[in-house]
C-alpha cells in the first residue's frame, strides 16, 4: 500500500497541472499514467497555442508539456509510468496494475482524475480497412513516431482536430486530398481553416464519406454529397485516390474511473457526452474526487490545463493545505483564465454547456 | 518502402539511427528506432497489415492509437493480441502477423 | 433533378475555409487602400473571435489592438505600422503577411509565414499562391528569415510582378511526389 496526499489519475495537460498546483501547496503528490511517457496528447501538439500571455499563447504545446516536466521535477513529483489504474474504490483506494504484471494499492487524501477523451468513430463499408484510422492516431504517428501513415489521405471531419491534424499530415509530407463535412459549415477555426486550404486542400461541406474500397489497404475513397436532411444525393459520389482515412468525429470523456469512484454522471453533448458533474473546484459528488480536462468535458489542452489548476488546488484544500479564503483566491485568479478561453462565440457554446455541469455539480454535492 | 519523416519544419531533421533496435516481424529483420511503438515500426516499413480477424479472414491494422481498440494486435515474443500501438519495441523482440485470435507460442525470452 | 446547392454559394471562412473580401474588409486587420499604396504594411486575416492576442504585444509601434477581451478581433492602426513583420511568425494563426505594394516601379513584395520543408532559398523562383492554393505567378525569393525568434514558423520575402498584387498570399509547397523526385 502506497499513501499520498494527492493521487492524480493521467499525466496530460490537465493531470501535470493539477499534480504541480497540488505539489506547490505542500501535498506530497503521485501522478499515475498508463503510458511510457508523460505529456499525454501534449507532445504531439507541434503548433503554437492561442490564449494570451498567461495561458503561454504563441508556445508550441510540445514546449508546453517540456516546461510542465520540468516543473514536475523541481516540485519533486511523484511520476509512475506504465500504470494503468484499474478502480476507484472506498476510503480513496486506487487499483494500479504496474508493467502489466505488478498490481498496487494507493491510498490518496484526494483523488484527481484527469483521463482525457477518447476519438469517436465513423463507419462506412472499408472503415476496418488498413489506412483507416483516428486522426489522433494518424498524429501520433507523424509528430512522435515520425512516421508518415499514408501518402494521400482523405480527412473526415473540419474541427480543430480534422484541420490541425491535415496540416500537421502536409508538414510531415503527406497530400491531403481533401477535407469533407458532414455539415454545411466547417467546424475548426477560420485560421485553421484558412492554413489547409491556402496549401491547396480542398473541403467538401454537406458531405461525406460512402465507402472505402482496397484489397490489403485503402487505395481509394468514395465521398457523396448530402441534402439538409443528411440523406445521400444521387450522382454525386466522387471518388478520390487514397491510401489513408483519417476520422476526427468528436471525442468521448473517458469517465470510467469517475464511474468507478461512484461519480454522479450528467449527458453533456456539446463537451462531448457522460460527464462527472462538478464545482467550481472540479470536486465531483464523491467528496475529495475531482476531475479536470477532457474527462470534465472535451475542449482544450490550454482549457485543461486551467482546470487541473482548480483541481490541484481543490484538492490541496480539502486535505486542509490551503484554507476556504486561499482556495477560493487562488481559484479566483484561474477562472478569469478560464473564462477569458471561454469567451467568443466559439467558446461561448462550451462556457454554457460547463454551467450546465457545475450547476448539475452543485446540487449533486 | 521508407516511411519516415526524415526532415520536418517543427521537428527538425531525423537523428540517425545507429543506436537503433531490431524487430523480427514475420522473420524479416526490421530497423526499428528507440522508444517508438511496434505500429510505428512496421508503418515506417510500409507493412500494412497486422493481423486477419478471426471468421472472415479480413486485414486490420492500427486504428485508434491510444490501446484501447484492439485492432493492432499481434503476436509477440510468442503472446497473442498486443496491442501494437502501446507497446515498445526492444531489440530482439519478435513479432508476428496474427491470424484469427492468435496462438500462444514459445516465450524465448524465458518468461 | 434539382439539388438544392444554396450551401455551395455561401460565401465565408466558415463555408469555404477561407475568409472572404467582406470579411477581410470588415474585420479591421486591413490597413486603408490609400496607407497600402504607400509602403510595407501588415495584412491580418483573422476574422473570427477566438481567444488569442500576441500579436498586441508583438508590435514595438502599438499598431495591433486587440484590447482586454482577448476574442476582440485584433484591430490594425495603418498610421503607427510600418511594415517591420515582427507580427508574423507571432501569431499562432499564421494568419499575418506584410505587403509592399510598390516595392519598385514593377513589383510587389510579400513577407508571409512558412511552415514546411523544404524551406525555399534567396534567389529561389517559386509558385506563388492566393487563398485557395492556387497558383497565381511566379516570384523570386528575397530572403527567408528563421531567427530564433521565429521560434520555427520561418518569414519568406519574395518578390512578383505588381499586376498580381492583390492576389498573392503565400507559395505553393513542395507535394510529396516532387519531394520524393528531388531524393
Amino acid at each position: 500500500m502506497t499513501a499520498v496526499d494527492i493521487a492524480v489519475v493521467g499525466a496530460g495537460p490537465a493531470g501535470l497541472s493539477a499534480a504541480i498546483e497540488g505539489a506547490r501547496s505542500g501535498a506530497s503528490v503521485l501522478l499515475l499514467d498508463e503510458n511510457d511517457k508523460p505529456g499525454g496528447q501534449l507532445f504531439k501538439q507541434i503548433h503554437k497555442f492561442f490564449g494570451s500571455r498567461e495561458h503561454r499563447a504563441g508556445t508550441r504545446g510540445i514546449d508546453i508539456g517540456t516546461q510542465l516536466l520540468s516543473e514536475a521535477r523541481e516540485l519533486s513529483i511523484d511520476i509512475w509510468l506504465n500504470a494503468e489504474v484499474c478502480g476507484v474504490y472506498d476510503n480513496n483506494e486506487l487499483a494500479v496494475v504496474v508493467n502489466h504484471s505488478t498490481s498496487k494499492t494507493v491510498r490518496a487524501g484526494a483523488i484527481v482524475l484527469a483521463t482525457g477523451a477518447t476519438e469517436n468513430a465513423v463507419s462506412f463499408p472499408g472503415w476496418t480497412l488498413p489506412g483507416v484510422m483516428s486522426a489522433g492516431a494518424a498524429q501520433t504517428m507523424v509528430n512522435i513516431h515520425r512516421v508518415l501513415p499514408g501518402h494521400r489521405v482523405l480527412m473526415i471531419g473540419s474541427g480543430n482536430v480534422g484541420v490541425i491534424v491535415s496540416y500537421q499530415l502536409l508538414q510531415a509530407g503527406a497530400d491531403v486530398a481533401a477535407i469533407v463535412e458532414a455539415a454545411p459549415s466547417l467546424g475548426g477555426y477560420g485560421v485553421h481553416t484558412a492554413k489547409v486550404r491556402r496549401a491547396g486542400v480542398p473541403f467538401y461541406t454537406s458531405h461525406t464519406v460512402l465507402k472505402a474500397e482496397g484489397a490489403d489497404r485503402v487505395e481509394s475513397a468514395v465521398i457523396v454529397e448530402l441534402d439538409k436532411d443528411w440523406n445521400h444525393v444521387p450522382e454525386t459520389e466522387k471518388t478520390l485516390a487514397v491510401d489513408t482515412i483519417c476520422i476526427a468525429a468528436g471525442l468521448t470523456p473517458l469517465v470510467e474511473l469517475g464511474r468507478s469512484a461512484g461519480c454522479h454522471v450528467v449527458f453533456e453533448p456539446t463537451l462531448g457526452g457522460w460527464i462527472p458533474a462538478h464545482d467550481s473546484y472540479m470536486e465531483t459528488s464523491v467528496p475529495a474526487v475531482f476531475v479536470a480536462g477532457d474527462i470534465a468535458g472535451v475542449e482544450e489542452a490550454s482549457t485543461a490545463m486551467e482546470e487541473g489548476r482548480l483541481a490541484g488546488i481543490g484538492a490541496a484544500a480539502v486535505l486542509g493545505y490551503y484554507g476556504a479564503d486561499e482556495r477560493n483566491a487562488l481559484s479566483q485568479v484561474v477562472w478569469n483564465r478560464l473564462d477569458a478561453l471561454r469567451s467568443g462565440p466559439y467558446g461561448r457554446k462550451r462556457r454554457e454547456a460547463k454551467e450546465v455541469l457545475l450547476r448539475a455539480g452543485e446540487n449533486a454535492t | 518502402m521508407n516511411m519516415r519523416v526524415e526532415d520536418h519544419p517543427i521537428l527538425g531533421v531525423l537523428d540517425n539511427e545507429s543506436d537503433g533496435v531490431r524487430v523480427v516481424v514475420d522473420g524479416e529483420a526490421l530497423q526499428a528506432r528507440p522508444g517508438e511503438v511496434i505500429a510505428a515500426t512496421l508503418m515506417a516499413h510500409g507493412r500494412s497489415v497486422f493481423r486477419y480477424t478471426n471468421r472472415r479472414g479480413e486485414p486490420r491494422n492500427l486504428f485508434c492509437g491510444i490501446g484501447r481498440c484492439t485492432d493492432c494486435v499481434m503476436t509477440v515474443d510468442g503472446i497473442p493480441n498486443v496491442r501494437t500501438c502501446v507497446t515498445v519495441v526492444r531489440d530482439g523482440m519478435v513479432v508476428e502477423t496474427q491470424r484469427g485470435n492468435g496462438a500462444w507460442g514459445r516465450c524465448d525470452d524465458g518468461r | 433533378m434539382t439539388i438544392d446547392r444554396t450551401q455551395n454559394e455561401r460565401e465565408g471562412v466558415a463555408y469555404t475555409g477561407t475568409p472572404s473580401e467582406q470579411e477581410l474588409h470588415d474585420s479591421g486587420g486591413y490597413a486603408t487602400q490609400e496607407r497600402q499604396e504607400r509602403g510595407p504594411v501588415a495584412f491580418i486575416e483573422c476574422v473570427e473571435c477566438i481567444p488569442c492576442n500576441p500579436c498586441e504585444s508583438a508590435c514595438p509601434y502599438h499598431a495591433i489592438t486587440v484590447g482586454p477581451d482577448i476574442t476582440a478581433l485584433p484591430q490594425l492602426d495603418g498610421e503607427k505600422c510600418i511594415g517591420c513583420g515582427l507580427c508574423i511568425a507571432v501569431c499562432p494563426g499564421l494568419a499575418i503577411y506584410v505587403k509592399s505594394k510598390h516595392h519598385s516601379e514593377t513589383h510587389t513584395t510579400i513577407s508571409f509565414p512558412y511552415e514546411y520543408v523544404p524551406l525555399p532559398s534567396k534567389g529561389d523562383t517559386v509558385n506563388l499562391t492566393d487563398r485557395n492554393g492556387d497558383v497565381v505567378c511566379q516570384g523570386r525569393v528575397l530572403n527567408v528569415f528563421t531567427s530564433r525568434r521565429n521560434d520555427r514558423t520561418a518569414v519568406v520575402q519574395a518578390e512578383f510582378d505588381k499586376r498580381y498584387c492583390s492576389e498573392v498570399v503565400s507559395m505553393k509547397l513542395p507535394r510529396s511526389d516532387e519531394r520524393e523526385r528531388g531524393r
